[in-house]
């Protein structure tokens, strides 16, 4: 008993272990059970049971309801698609304006709105890309149709792809510096040299307008958020959701709305890129110490002032977490959204991967990346730029970067005229290296996956076949066989012993929603390969991160590497590992080990540098060795804050193995990808996101729960 | 208005939900008690004082005291619950957003405890900052900061950020962002709180340098009693909201109003404190000493002087006219006596 009284949460967590084996045992698999095919396959079978709710019809196998539930939630993706679709067609008809023919025409109003957002975001796209790549489009809309086929000269030329190379150098430079300078202009000759020069503007010109848009509609909500409860609780539940939510699953019910383009890539681009950039905005002006607001607001700030020169800036740090977030979503969903038909290098990686000519993959993912990396570092330099109010400059000085831009517009413009006399064939490469006329390195690489195939299959093969039939079957295995009612027990119970009874109930309800939803099977699998992911993630992680840690240089090179990972756009991961392993199982596995691997190492360096400094010295004045100050001093207090590395890596886990839906699993991810090309699959799409974001949040809530006890324990905030 | 700059008549802060319902409940009299069994929390209880043009009043009190919450109801960075509080004779609760922002702009110079610097702006910027959120054009306003920082001795680092600043010479750039605007009322709200004794006592003799040169009104918030003595011209001495004793340093030292005050005055020297008119006895006609001292210098001062007299020492007032004597004795008395063993 004194056992029992000394450790009560031990054996609390014995006992739950205890009751959950013993509902598994307890469970037989009923016969009837087959691997569920959440109602998809709309074939009636004569197995199958129905029912009905809200008009909707339900199928589905039956079978013991402690083994699966039945899904009781399985009219609402049809009845979302109905709303949606009723919302879309019919509701609120009013009479609009066709300036097109000239009278009014009856349209349902969401359907208007929704015109008129897709014709302003084209607007904007369309207009940047043409001053990248040339076009009519804009001077039509500025003027009309008639005037442009009454003269054959007009043509918006674009610009040549030195005067964009030699422009993006200059703001480098005027930004940062001579380094950042040298490396866009390398990143724009390699662009052009290699022949991505236009799917790359096409993508960059996506970004222009994706970024800046979720900046500002971010920052502002953030800031309603800050100022108004309301605004802020009203948010709150989309925040938390989004943050876990598989960027594929906002894909198919914008593509309802919003039709498929680069229009409808933005829009959901800034769906996903706005919350965490609201999110991080809030944390910031949260930080901001209440008399530095004083100190703003006896400067006799107004209240606009007070949030533009006091209360943002102040809060910088984070919103520049913020922006740069914003961007690595943009350039992610840059080649996710070409599911939806955008254009640009996520088309060609794509398109590259289904051709499984790696290569091409290759080049075209090393693009975005660097594209990623520069636009990174150039907004981070913007963010930090200080004006010099000393400087008594001459005309020269103050406006030299605008002189040299000028100087190469003209340069640019003659090289592209004289190379216009001197490429007879029609490519005329100092004006824009055409698609695929460029340097290629494809064969290359391809000839080095043939390499690495011939030499090493027997091995990889071996591999892969071990790693499926020896670890992964047999763990997909142990996980499909936990009865739904077990699991649910295990998933409160461990809500109740963490976080007492309100835990309990937010994540017993959120299992519940699965469970009920047509797609637990699937869902049980998602998690298997996030598991599976994370636990090598983390264990990778803490290792590596504790041994950079002991050495200054190691530290501050890892978590650059960290940087430079991360900005990588996550469909990217997917070229090495298909490359090496083929379209198999363990591909995905390797991309989302190696991509979770990221937050786990850069949050075990940051908990470990957090351990303060007087504590070190503490217990190295009481004669620890190295190896004890470790285990029993840093490890124990830098804990909660790897436990938060642990929560973003099974983040990053689940939206990989969501991502890895590409190559072929058979997980929610799976179904989302159907969904894509359903012409009902709004619904679907939606619901199977949110399922995969409440595995998320079930893991979150119990993380966080326990960090923020175990912190309070140890009297660190 | 006689030339009080800042006036409050029975001010009140509390803290809570139903602050007002209860204050007015109470009817003047306040309970700290009974206020926080109903969930409110009194920050600052009927206090009432006028400061008048070029006079400095330190509040002193322990933490949590209210002395903090005080200085903010003046200079309405909260609102006060109850009471009524003139700047200059304006009543500054009944001011709309707009004048109140008016009145901060011209008039009101703060400084704070942990500095309060905007950490991305430069020393300069930071001090500039109040100009141009007043919208002085920038050439004007870029000079007068210049000067600040001339004041402040910070010359040749107004390109420096805070964060490669010392404590001490942040401060001093939070006094010089105070002082841009040129106000009339100046509060400073423990702003050497967090500096190393020797920086402290450094930035305390400047403050006074620059005090005798600007003649600001000021009220200053301390926790340090030696502070405030060093200061003020008179001091409030702040317990549980409530002002418990406000008078000149002297008066304090030699009449603490509570057992409260007389626990921080016990421990004061009182030669440092006191002058001599404080411990002057009526003038006499009997045979004196050669010397005489003035009646406006710090005892310690004269000190030796005196005692090395035996008879009386004649007290003279600026005129050089004998207001009174000083016995040897009287200053032992002073230096040694009524201390606690």
């Amino acid at each position: 008993m004194e056992l029992v009284k000394k450790y009560p949460k031990l054996f609390q967590w014995l006992f739950l272990l205890v009751v959950f084996f013993a509902l598994c045992f307890a469970i037989d698999v009923p016969e009837t059970y087959k691997f569920i095919r959440g109602q998809a396959e709309f074939i009636k079978d004569p197995n199958q049971s129905t029912y009905t709710l809200f008009g909707k019809e339900v199928r589905y196998y039956a079978f013991d309801n402690f083994w699966r539930l039945p899904p009781l939630l399985g009219w609402l993706p049809i009845w979302i698609n109905d709303g949606l679709f009723f919302l879309l067609n019919e509701w609120m008809p009013m009479e609009f304006w066709d300036s097109a023919t000239q009278e009014y025409k009856t349209r349902p109003l969401i359907l208007q709105i929704s015109r008129n957002i897709t014709a302003f975001m084209t607007f904007l796209i369309e207009f940047i890309r043409e001053i990248l790549l040339g076009g009519v489009e804009t001077i039509v809309a500025f003027t009309s149709w008639n005037f442009v086929s009454a003269y054959p000269w007009v043509k918006l030329p674009g610009l040549p792809w030195t005067i964009v190379a030699a422009g993006a150098a200059i703001l480098a430079y005027k930004l940062s510096g001579k380094g950042l300078a040298i490396f866009a202009g390398l990143v724009m000759i390699y662009i052009s040299v290699f022949g991505q020069w236009k799917p790359s503007m096409q993508t960059l010109s996506f970004i222009l307008v994706a970024a800046p848009l979720s900046f500002i509609f971010g920052l502002s909500l953030g800031v309603m958020a800050y100022k108004s409860k309301r605004v802020e609780k009203a948010l709150y539940p989309i925040l938390l959701v989004m943050q876990t939510m598989p960027q594929y699953a906002v894909l198919v019910p914008a593509m309802v709305l919003f039709g498929i383009g680069d229009h409808a890539a933005v829009i959901i681009t800034m769906v996903v890129a706005i919350p965490p950039m609201i999110l991080l905005t809030l944390i910031g002006l949260r930080g901001v110490s209440p008399e530095v607001i004083e100190a703003g607001k006896m400067s006799g700030c107004s209240n606009w002032q007070l949030m533009t020169e006091v209360l943002i800036p102040t809060a910088r740090r984070d919103i520049l977490i913020g922006v740069n977030q914003v961007i690595m979503v943009c350039f992610s969903m840059a080649v996710i959204s070409a599911f939806i038909g955008a254009k640009g290098l996520g088309w060609n990686l794509l398109l590259a991967l289904n051709q499984l000519n790696i290569g091409l993959a290759l080049e075209a993912g090393l693009c975005i990346s660097f594209i990623a990396i520069l636009l990174d570092k150039m907004s981070l330099a913007w963010a930090n730029k200080q004006t010099d109010y000393f400087g008594n400059l001459t005309f020269y000085q103050r406006y030299k970067n605008t002189i040299f831009f000028g100087g190469a517009v003209v340069v640019g413009a003659i090289l592209a005229l004289v190379g216009s006399f001197f490429f007879k064939e029609g490519f005329n490469y100092l004006y824009e290296v055409p698609h695929n006329k460029g340097i290629s390195t494809a064969d290359f690489w391809n000839k080095g996956v043939d390499w690495i195939f011939d030499t090493f299959f027997v091995y990889i093969k071996a591999f892969n076949t071990w790693l499926i039939t020896e670890v992964l079957q047999p763990m997909r295995a142990l996980y499909l066989r936990m009865p739904a009612v077990a699991t649910l027990v295990l998933v409160v119970g461990a809500g109740y012993i963490i976080g007492g009874i309100r835990s309990a109930f937010t994540v017993g309800a959120l299992t519940l929603f699965i469970a009920l939803s047509p797609w637990w099977d699937r869902a049980l699998v998602t998690t298997y390969m996030a598991t599976f992911g994370v636990i090598i993630s983390c264990t990778i992680g803490f290792v590596v991160g504790t041994l950079c840690k002991q050495n200054k240089y190691t530290t501050n090179f890892m978590l650059g590497v960290c940087d430079i990972f991360q900005t990588f756009p996550s469909f990217v991961y997917l070229i090495p590992v298909m490359m090496l392993f083929g379209v198999t199982d363990t591909s995905v596995l390797i991309a989302v080990i190696v991509y979770a691997t990221i937050p786990a190492t850069r949050y075990t360096i940051e908990g470990l540098r957090s351990v303060p400094d007087g504590l070190h010295d503490a217990a190295t004045m009481s004669g620890v060795t190295k190896l004890q100050r470790l285990f029993k001093i840093e490890l124990p207090l830098a804990f909660p804050h790897m436990m938060l590395g642990v929560n973003q890596t099974i983040v990053f886990a689940l939206f990989m193995v969501i991502i890895g839906a590409f190559i072929g699993t058979e997980d929610l991810g799976q179904y989302i990808l159907k969904a894509l090309s359903d012409k009902a699959g709004g619904g679907k799409g939606l619901t199977l996101g949110i399922c995969v974001a409440f595995i998320g949040l079930i893991f979150d809530n119990l993380i966080r729960t326990w960090v923020e006890k175990r912190k309070k324990h140890l009297g660190i905030d | 208005m006689t030339d009080a700059v800042i006036k409050c008549e029975s001010v009140y802060k509390i803290f809570g939900a139903n602050a007002k319902k209860m204050l007015q409940e109470a009817n003047g009299n306040v309970d700290a008690k009974t206020f926080q069994e109903n969930g409110c929390i009194v920050g600052v209880n009927n206090a009432s004082f006028e400061v008048s043009k070029g006079e400095m009043l330190v509040v002193m009190g322990l933490s949590g005291s209210g002395k903090s919450t005080l200085l903010r109801c003046i200079s309405r960075l909260t609102d006060a619950t109850g009471g009524k509080i003139y700047i200059e004779g304006q009543d500054l609760l009944s001011l709309k957003e707009k004048e109140l922002i008016e009145l901060r702009r011209n008039k009101m110079g703060m400084v704070f405890q942990s500095f309060a610097l905007l950490p991305h702006k430069t020393v300069l910027e930071n001090i500039v900052f109040p100009l141009q959120i007043k919208g002085v054009e920038t050439e004007k306003s870029i000079n007068k900061a210049m000067d600040m920082v001339k004041l402040v001795g910070l010359d040749g680092r107004e390109n420096y950020f805070p964060r490669e600043l010392s404590g001490g010479q942040q401060q001093r750039v939070g006094i010089a962002r105070s002082l841009a605007v040129e106000p009339d009322i100046w509060f400073l709200d423990e702003p050497f709180s967090a500096l190393d004794p020797l920086i402290r006592k450094e930035m305390q003799d400047e403050f006074l340098r620059l005090q005798e040169k600007l003649k600001k009104t000021i009220m200053f918030i301390t926790h340090d009693f030696d502070e405030a003595l060093k200061l003020a011209d008179r001091i409030a001495i702040m317990k549980d909201g409530i002002i418990e004793q406000l008078d000149t340093p002297a008066k304090i030292v030699l009449n603490p109003a509570t057992e409260y005050v007389k626990k921080f005055t016990e421990e004061v020297p009182r030669e440092k404190v006191l002058i001599i008119e404080d411990v002057m006895d009526a003038p006499t006609t009997d045979n004196l000493s050669d010397i005489k001292v003035s009646k406006d210098v710090i005892i310690e001062n004269v000190a030796e002087k005196i005692l090395s007299q035996q008879k009386s020492v004649a007290v003279t007032d600026e005129n050089n006219k004998i207001v009174g004597t000083v016995n040897p004795s009287k200053i032992i008395h002073t230096v040694f006596g009524g201390r606690k063993k």
